[in-house]
């Protein structure tokens, strides 16, 4: 956590920084375009700035806002930002053997604050989990200056984006930055046939039901899409080993 | 929710989202006992965002209040598809954005679809 001192000055914070720091511009136009997409989308000012400094994830932000103005079920919105943040999971079971030593709030803020660009980078410079207590100090202050540029540039052009996005008139219709931003990250998920599968499946499924109350249509998507998916792996063993990895 | 106002439930479903964030970066190193999914879980992990990604967005893209979209001429189709392109091309989520508007801004602006 960047916050504590003896992290902040530990060599390793600084160089955990300047790995971050090219990445900036990209994580700042994100934060931008989430911070238009959400007021464009019709919520308040003061509902933005809370989402985008507290729920700190591009992607489920983006997914919730639809819902969140559909006036969708609150665990149907939760249950679709867990989904879209799954891959989270997998890699909190990597971050596991770095962060296991540390009491659990410290863990819990550092896992918070590691989203994808964090997460790439920590384990590219550090392939093997540290177990003197000395690397592993640099370790943590590594990871601390990486998400304390990482948070900075999403949190400020976050709130620089909402400001910006009071003086351009809705009909533009820049909201829809937001379904792009999706658009693309669907693209980059679309890596073997069972998840072309998957996504086909789902998006079928979200439009056959979407007369469904609550946008339960979604939660219906990605149960039959998940379910046909490992009755597939199941049914056809050879696809399977040929698509993985 | 009432566009322009502050709903109490709108924050208090921010809030759950930001609960979900830590629970699903920290999933599993929020207890101290070593512990795994079962196997089933932890295949399906694959499937599942792609899966709830393209639930959320090909509705939005695709239909309009409830059906599918009765014409051709609706902004939301080109640009999706130019954003998807040009992701294939250069690989990059920003490429997709900028395309994508640059497809939509005129025929949404310019030709009113």
């Amino acid at each position: 956590m960047f916050l504590r001192r003896s992290l902040r000055e530990h060599p390793e914070f600084r160089v955990g920084a300047a790995d971050m720091l090219p990445q900036a511009p990209g994580i700042a136009a994100w934060g931008l375009m989430t911070g238009v997409a959400m007021v464009k989308s019709g919520m308040s000012v003061v509902e933005a700035l809370a989402m985008g400094v507290l729920v700190f994830a591009g992607s489920s932000q983006l997914a919730a806002i639809p819902l969140i103005v559909a006036g969708a079920p609150m665990w149907v919105i939760l249950a679709t930002g867990f989904c879209v943040n799954l891959r989270f999971v997998v890699f909190s079971l990597h971050l596991r053997e770095y962060l296991m030593y540390l009491p659990r709030w410290e863990r819990l803020v550092h896992g918070y604050l590691t989203a994808d660009m964090a997460y790439f980078l920590f384990v590219r410079r550090f392939p093997q989990p540290a177990v003197e207590p000395h690397r592993r100090v640099a370790q943590e202050a590594y990871l601390a200056g990486n998400t304390c540029v990482g948070w900075t540039s999403w949190v400020v052009t976050s709130i620089i984006g909402v400001a910006l996005a009071n003086f351009i008139p809705t009909t533009w219709g820049l909201g829809f930055a937001g379904i792009l931003c999706l658009v693309g990250i669907l693209c980059s998920l679309a890596t073997t046939r069972l998840r072309i599968l998957s996504a086909s499946v789902a998006a079928a499924a979200a439009i056959a039901a979407y007369a469904l109350p609550l946008k339960l249509n979604i939660i219906v998507a990605i149960a039959a899409a998940v379910s046909l998916c490992l009755a597939v792996e199941k049914l056809k063993p050879a696809v399977t080993k040929e698509v993985r990895g | 929710m009432n566009s322009g106002g502050t709903d109490l439930w709108t924050l208090v479903t921010i809030v759950g989202l930001a609960c979900i964030t830590v629970l699903a970066r920290c999933f599993f190193f929020i207890s101290s006992k070593s512990w795994s999914l079962p196997p089933w879980a932890q295949r399906g992990l694959q499937y599942a965002p792609i899966a709830a990604l393209s639930a959320v967005v090909l509705p939005e893209v695709l239909m309009t209040q409830g059906h599918l979209v009765p014409t051709w001429a609706d902004a939301r189709l080109f640009a999706a598809a130019a954003g998807a392109i040009a992701y294939f091309w250069k690989r990059d989520v920003l490429m997709t954005i900028i395309a994508g508007m640059a497809v939509f801004l005129p025929l949404h602006l310019g030709l009113g679809w």
